[in-house]
């Protein structure tokens, strides 16, 4: 991790779209109305999602939503590294797990791929489509090496399937997420040694429950 | 009380203070960075551990532990000797050593602790880090890589300040303070980071390279650039003042001072007047004492008092007001003044006056309403008072004035002397501790008499003055003026008053006028009067003058100021007065001798033996009158009754950092009052 600042290049303005801002006064509500400025990682979450990263009109636009200073916006969206203060490849930002089960099982290969495919580290590709990062572990060790791409994790890769996945990417594909290898979840590559009885699945051992745990009306 | 053991001696202490607290309250002193005990608590820099029992055995940070009963705090065991030479190898690990070439070196928190605290070597091999600067504004110089991340900084400027424009940005490592964008600073209070900061993270820009602190001389003084009085140290090296600190006074200024008391005094280097000058054939030459003398008598002598006048500005010490006063009585003349903005204050008792809750009443206060004052530009210091109290919650706030940015939320109850009108038959409020704080642009307008009754009908309705509690405050911006009150500094019978002085020269009724350092006038209006200045710098007064005669500025002559309190305050002399400037008493004293009408003191002890036989309440120093007088101020009867316009009030400070003559003259506060007009231009164009 380096230091990180805002963008040289930002954008003049910032404005919430209707889906976002009604989403961010959802996140509002859950906080006393003197205390909503806890809302502040959910909607700059939300923005992100909207623009890809988080320029500063957009950092401006969440203070003066949830009635905090700037600079309180700003420390939180430096804090945190998920969220992007470059903008990001519009195809696919590709987050590469470097953490060692992930680099003992070959990591290190994705990202000398990814160095060759899409350019150096940290920065957007030369066609404006990729970005890709190293970061910490995923919590996906168990199909390492691995990679969060966009909103999914794609596991157990190897240079060639990253490869393949970068390719549809460029093309406007949305490759499947999951496994590289075809493996559920995280079950032995060779399928499943435990756990295999059908009636685990099927339903016929569930107890049926009459209402959710927290829920504000008992659910029928 | 509950009873802790610090390194084995009982202490006594009050429930809710910290292990750190009770510690000193046993004399042993804890190293910290990130503690202040007027900033919120941090617990970031882990300076402070210290060994407690019972608990786990491991060092706690003392400042952020609550203290419990029977509790046993070592601070000399080796537990603790051992984590403190850790925690300061650890703090040292990212530091540079430049202290060679740090402006902090000899006053450096980090300094001295490591040499208290630290150990001899380090273990620390690799690369240590370096930060970008920032720019933080004209007054603040940014070292980024020397900073330790005990965030204080961000915390004054949020808590006592009022401005969350500082922040932690990243984390770990990484870690920068910085403003957002790299914005200046726009508190009036930000000089007061650089005295915070524990080490050369943040040093003064105006100052920086100037000097090391053991080569300075300190003289324990009084500042003038407000009504407040604040306690200040001067630093002077030879007959340069270099720099000026807050000095603790927990009545005053705590240990805060305004950006104009610390970063104005650069203006005493500039445009200094250092020689008299008398205007011949409509040019001002040099001439010398007796010259200048010589042509003043020769106008005086030509004319009749009631041709006469004399105004005093708003920097100017008891003394030299008091010999002025004399010396122009004695001459027989009634149109004197030492209100040069027009303020109808000064006649009726004296609580009418004075900020007479006190200062640190704001603490206690549970209401306020401002009038006609925008203390955030008057008085920043009393304002960051007034934002702790609200901070509290125990603080309903109202404004009738300018609605400005306060650093608070407030009601906004209107704009002109008509708001006023709801209060003063509103009846008792339900509040224990409620204050007017009046401000000068309540009080000089053309129906300020009026405006003033309104007010004390008003106070007297509302119970704002009771047995045990004087709410009725007026918040003064000059330095001069109470103590010009006190003393009678006002038109005699038949006098004429500033405006009217004005109106007289204009119409070429006034022959004479002695401007004491008095630059805040309309000099347009005054025609063919011939003019006489009194002052340190070429300002206003001294463009309009026909002769020139040079003073002494507050860091150059011993002198009483009188707070708006009321409090009496005895100012020290750093350096000495410029050239030929002389004290500015000793200037009458000799000019008396030219008039034929010598003043009765030679020394400046015979002067204040005078003025306190005279004025009583000079001499009580270091006193504010308080509420003793509740009883018997009928706030309901100053003033007089009349028509009052509905114009709104307008705060005479637009320029906060350019209202006096010293302030003028600085460099520095030119500086800053344009980074904050380009902040402001910054703001709008958003
Ligand atoms: S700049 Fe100074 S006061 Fe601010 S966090 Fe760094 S060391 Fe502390
Ligand atoms: S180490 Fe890569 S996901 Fe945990
Ligand atoms: S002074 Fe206690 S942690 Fe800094």
């Amino acid at each position: 991790m380096s230091v990180r600042r805002l963008s040289a290049q930002q954008p003049d303005s910032f404005a919430f779209s209707d889906e976002t801002l009604e989403k961010a006064r959802w996140w509002m509500t859950k906080y006393p109305p003197e205390r909503k400025a806890s809302a502040v990682i959910p909607i700059l979450w939300l923005v992100q999602k909207q623009e890809g990263w988080v320029s500063e009109p957009a950092i401006r636009a969440i203070g003066e939503l949830l009635g905090m200073p700037k600079i309180r916006v700003l420390e939180v969206a430096t804090f945190y590294t998920m969220f992007q203060l470059e903008p990001v490849g519009s195809a696919a930002l590709i987050q590469v797990c470097g953490t060692t089960p992930c680099m003992l099982r070959g990591s290190e290969a994705l990202m000398e791929l990814c160095r060759s495919e899409i350019g150096p580290k940290d920065k957007l590709s030369a066609d404006g489509k990729f970005t890709w990062q190293e970061v910490e572990c995923l919590g996906a060790c168990a199909n390492a090496p691995m990679a969060q791409i966009n909103d999914y994790y794609y596991e157990d890769l190897t240079p060639d399937s990253l490869k393949a996945i970068i390719e549809a990417f460029r093309a406007g594909e949305t490759p499947k997420a999951g496994s590289a290898i075809g493996r559920h979840s995280s079950e032995p590559a060779e399928g499943a040694l435990t756990l295999t009885d059908p009636s685990l699945y099927d339903g016929s051992r569930a107890v049926p429950i009459t209402s959710l745990p927290n829920a504000r009306e008992p659910a029928v | 009380m509950p009873i802790a053991k610090v390194n084995g001696i009982e202490v006594e202490f009050e429930p809710g203070m910290t292990v750190l607290q009770v510690a000193e309250l046993a004399g042993e002193e804890i190293p910290r960075f990130c503690y202040h005990e007027r900033l919120s608590i941090a617990g970031n820099c882990r300076m402070c551990l210290v060994e407690v029992k019972p608990g786990p055995p491991k060092p706690q940070a003392s400042c952020a532990l609550p203290a419990a009963d029977k509790q046993e705090i070592f601070t000399n065991s080796p537990m603790v000797k051992k984590a403190r030479e850790g925690v300061m190898e650890f703090l040292l690990v990212n530091h540079p050593l430049d202290c060679p070439i740090c402006d902090q070196g000899g006053e450096c928190d980090l300094q001295d602790e490591a040499m208290g605290y630290g150990r001899a070597g380090s273990r620390f091999d690799e690369n240590k880090r370096a930060v970008d600067e920032k720019f933080m504004g004209p007054l603040i110089k940014t070292t980024m890589t020397r900073c330790i991340q005990c965030t204080r900084c961000v915390r004054f400027a949020t808590e006592v300040a009022g401005v969350s424009e500082l922040g932690l940005l990243n984390r770990g490592e990484d870690a920068e303070i910085s403003t957002y964008l790299e914005g200046a600073v726009t508190s009036e209070l930000s000089g007061n980071l650089v005295d915070l900061c524990p080490v050369g993270a943040l040093t003064s820009k105006p100052y920086a390279f100037n000097a090391r602190p053991w080569e300075l001389t300190k003289t324990e003084t009084v500042d003038v650039m407000d009504g407040l009085g604040a306690s200040i140290r001067v630093d002077a090296r030879g007959p340069a003042v270099l720099r000026v600190l807050p000095r603790t006074n927990d009545e005053i200024n705590e240990e805060w001072i305004s950006d104009k008391t610390r970063h104005a005094v650069d203006g005493l280097a500039r445009q200094r007047l250092d020689q008299p000058y008398v205007k011949i054939d409509g040019k001002l030459r040099p001439a010398s004492w007796g010259q200048a003398f010589a042509a003043i008598a020769a106008r005086v002598k030509a004319t009749t008092p009631d041709r006469m006048g004399l105004i005093a500005g708003d920097l100017q010490d008891a003394e030299s007001m008091k010999a002025a006063m004399d010396l122009f009585r004695s001459l027989g003349v009634a149109s004197i003044d030492c209100r040069q903005d027009g303020s109808v204050l000064g006649t009726g008792p004296r609580e009418s006056w004075l900020f007479n809750s006190t200062i640190a009443g704001i603490d206690e206060a549970d209401a306020i309403m401002l009038i006609g004052a925008n203390p955030r530009l008057e008085a920043p210091v009393l304002n960051a008072r007034i934002r702790r109290r609200w901070l509290t919650g125990k603080l309903l706030t109202g404004v009738i004035g300018e609605a400005a940015d306060l650093t608070y939320r407030y009601n906004h109850l209107g704009t002109s002397p008509e708001a006023i009108r709801q209060f003063v038959a509103h009846g008792p409020i339900s509040k224990e501790k409620p204050m007017f704080i009046i401000g000068q642009g309540a009080l000089n307008r053309p129906d300020s008499a009026a405006v003033l009754q309104m007010l004390g009908a008003a106070a007297k309705s509302m119970g704002v003055v009771r047995e045990g509690w004087n709410g009725f405050n007026v918040l003064h911006t000059a330095a001069s003026r109470v103590g010009g009150l006190d003393m009678g500094f006002v038109p005699a019978a038949g006098g004429r008053n500033t405006h009217a002085m004005l109106a007289a020269a204009e119409a070429g009724e006034l022959d004479v006028l002695y401007l004491l350092g008095a630059d805040e006038i309309d000099t347009s209006r005054l025609g063919k009067a011939f003019v006489i200045y009194q002052g340190t710098h070429g300002d206003a007064g001294a463009q309009a003058a026909d002769v020139i005669l040079p003073g002494a500025a507050y860091t150059e002559k011993p002198g009483i100021y009188v707070n708006t309190e009321g409090r009496t305050q005895i100012a020290n002399r750093a350096v000495f007065p410029k050239g030929d400037a002389k004290e500015d008493w000793s200037i009458f004293r000799a000019l008396s001798e030219d008039l034929g009408h010598r003043l009765p003191y030679d020394s400046l002890e015979a002067l204040r033996r005078r003025l306190i036989q005279d004025h009583p309440t000079f001499g009580q120093v270091d006193h504010a009158p308080g509420h003793v007088s509740a009883g018997t101020f009928d706030v309901g009867a100053i003033g007089t009754a009349g028509e009052v316009a509905d114009t709104p009030f307008r705060s005479p400070v637009t320029d906060f950092h350019l209202t006096n003559p010293i302030a003028r003259a600085s460099v520095t506060m030119a500086e800053c009052a344009r980074s904050l007009k380009a902040a402001r231009g910054l703001l709008a164009a958003e």
